[in-house]
């Protein structure tokens, strides 16, 4: 298909039915315990339409909006990580009958997954967890079993959130890759349509079997527009100039002293963030003694199990574990991976229940650059 | 009768409501299971036939309150190889140790008719203060996987796994959205020990902290947070006052706030 084309809004639902139709189980936002969160949809009345999200540091809370926008929102407390990478998984079993021991893999518990509504920042976040489980000599089995069938819908966002930065992190707000078809929902003057790009030849095969027409010049360029004033939208702003070795420089800059008293070290922000990779394993025996399981579990390196090697935690201080985590993200990420492993989501913001926000100790550290902690 | 092979269980009741002891009852599916690996030697909650010591496993439920119970314990102890406190009271205290902030004769006074007959300790101590003990489990009551995996560990030979992490770890498992952030609801569970699965905020309920101080609990940064959200110094307080006040962190940070 050349060029852009138009879905309206009355036929969406076609495309939910064509991706049913294919066999995908397709995750979308919905309404849920006062947030919008990913989970199974299977019509457009599961969606949070007409509905909004207010977010800062420390707090997020859904709104109505005034219009019947489908994706009027941003990044909820959920990110698709759930999905590809869970946050409690079997890796393995043990039995042992008569003395003789059967070991057997657990079977990945992949699913033929749609994700209808990913944004430009996941879409990135997507391609960082690619880049370390899925693209690595050493592929997680639990991970590539989704991510091969994945089917990805992007939209572009219509609004900015109020800790998003995805510009800052060249991450967004327009998704330009990465995705099989993309939607920008354009509404106005009783129009309310989306601006479809294919993105993959499989987008095209689902796409085509939706009813749809090509775009004209106006639709493309309001498109275009809804993109451009998201950009200039962004809640927060972070600096990333010279950011990896302002970071490296600065270890020991008494901020991390000033932030350790704030941290509550709950892990919240690790969790919530679509990049946050790290696992714990565990295993488990049952009371006869001949059945033993290997569990492995979302970890945060916000604990103290999380780097105790015999006789201790590496990281006793919480200061030392947030500046572990602010510093992998925004720096040695870089050395390790290529990128940052920050995509300016700003989940880690609104999700941090005493607002610690990323951009804002960033600043702080950058404004008092060189400075020394007075402790050892 | 023959004598069994199979490692002794006794479960021991000390100041307490029994709630923990009911939930290795609770554990049904497992309870055949749990005879079938353990000889259950003495757990007067359940039966009347008891058998001597000594046994390889104690569970102690309950604080100690009474002259009685402190002698008690010692006979426990040293009736048991391994000793594991299940629960809030028998690991910091439990509820009664609100006495322990306040006169006891007070108390006393204002709940028995005949407040003569009652002898009792001004204190409410967990059983570490008067024994070794081999094993704490936290919670109130205790979570019911867990105290199984006490006894599967300790069939095992090897720590039971119970992470100190905070609550809200095992509310991001389940996906479980926050309720401070998304409803400011005031919830203990970032300073809360895990262990009960996110129960409460499942429930879009804040967390009570029935598991007691996580590994580290930066108790003063979440009550300024309350704070901040309109909660007031005496809710912070009463928050923080209850079934593990007798834990150091919770008890510190509400003297911070005024009544």
């Amino acid at each position: 298909m050349d060029g852009e084309a138009i879905l309206e809004y009355t036929d969406l639902s076609q495309l939910l039915s064509v991706l049913h139709g294919y066999g995908y189980t397709v995750i979308g936002p919905t309404l849920r315990d006062g947030a919008i969160v990913y989970d199974e949809v299977e019509t457009l009345a599961d969606f949070p339409v007409g509905y909004t999200d207010v977010q800062d540091a420390g707090t997020y809370r859904v709104a109505r909006r005034t219009d019947d926008a489908v994706f009027g929102y941003t990044v909820g407390p959920h990110s698709y990580k759930q999905f590809l990478h869970p946050a409690v998984v079997s890796l393995w079993e043990a039995t042992r009958t008569d003395g003789e021991m059967t070991i057997r893999t657990t079977p990945a518990p992949g699913a033929k997954y749609a994700f209808l509504g990913a944004r430009s920042c996941e879409l990135h976040a997507l391609a960082v967890q690619d880049r370390v489980l899925y693209q690595g000599a050493y592929p997680d089995p639990v991970y590539a079993a989704v991510r091969e069938s994945l089917f990805i819908v992007a939209v572009n966002c219509a609004h900015a959130g109020g800790t998003c930065f995805c510009v800052s992190m060249g991450t967004g707000p327009h998704a330009t890759s990465g995705f099989d078809l993309s939607l920008t929902e354009v509404q106005g003057e009783g129009a309310h349509y989306f601006v479809v790009e294919v993105g993959s030849e499989r987008g095209g095969e689902i796409f085509r079997q939706v009813p749809h027409r090509a775009a004209n010049a106006d639709e493309s360029a309001a498109a275009e527009r809804v993109v451009a004033e998201v950009a200039g939208q962004m809640g927060r702003t972070l600096d990333t100039d010279d950011l990896r070795d302002m970071l490296y420089r600065n270890l020991e800059h008494p901020r991390w002293e000033e932030i350790e008293r704030r941290c509550l070290s709950c892990g919240n922000c690790t969790l919530v963030c679509p990049t946050c990779f790290c696992t714990t394993v565990n295993d488990v025996t049952d009371l006869s003694g001949q059945h033993a399981e290997r569990v492995r579990t979302w970890d945060s390196c916000f604990t103290a199990d999380f780097s105790y090697i015999h006789g201790g935690s590496v990281r006793a201080s919480v200061r030392s574990r947030y500046r572990q985590w602010m510093t992998h993200k925004l720096a040695s990420w870089i050395d390790q991976f290529g990128t940052a492993g920050c995509v300016g989501c700003g989940r880690c913001v609104t999700w941090c229940p005493v607002g610690i926000d990323i951009t804002e100790e960033v600043r702080g550290i950058r404004l008092t650059d060189g400075a020394l902690s007075g402790q050892p | 009768m023959s004598k069994s092979t199979k490692p002794k269980l006794s479960v021991w009741k000390f100041a307490s409501c029994d709630g923990c002891q009911l939930s290795l009852l609770d554990s049904e599916e497992e309870l055949l299971a749990i005879a079938e690996t353990l000889e259950i030697a003495y757990f007067v909650e359940v039966s009347r036939a008891t058998v001597e010591g000594p046994y390889d496993l104690a569970l102690v439920e309950g604080s100690i309150t009474t002259q009685h119970d402190a002698e008690r314990i010692q006979a426990v102890r040293r009736a048991a190889k391994y000793l594991v406190t299940i629960g809030a009271c028998a690991t910091v205290g439990g509820i009664q140790a609100l006495r322990n902030f306040a006169n006891i004769g007070e108390f006393v006074s204002l709940v028995y008719a005949s407040p003569q007959y009652i002898e009792t300790l001004s204190d409410s101590t967990p059983v570490s203060a008067h024994v070794a003990v081999d094993f704490e489990l936290r919670g109130c009551p205790v979570n019911k996987a867990q105290l199984l995996e006490v006894l599967t560990a300790f069939l095992a030979g090897r720590q039971p796994h119970t992470p100190a992490d905070s609550v809200c770890m095992e509310c991001k498992r389940r996906g479980t959205v926050c309720v401070m952030v998304a409803q400011g609801t005031p919830c203990l569970g970032p300073v809360t020990h895990a262990g009960c699965g996110a129960l409460c905020p499942a429930y879009a309920r804040g967390c009570y902290g029935c598991f007691g101080p996580k590994n580290m609990p930066n108790t003063a940064a979440l009550t300024a947070e309350w704070r901040r959200q309109g909660v007031s110094g005496r809710d912070v307080r009463l928050a923080l006052r209850t079934f593990n006040v007798g834990a150091e962190p919770f008890y510190r940070e509400s003297e911070r706030h005024e009544l």
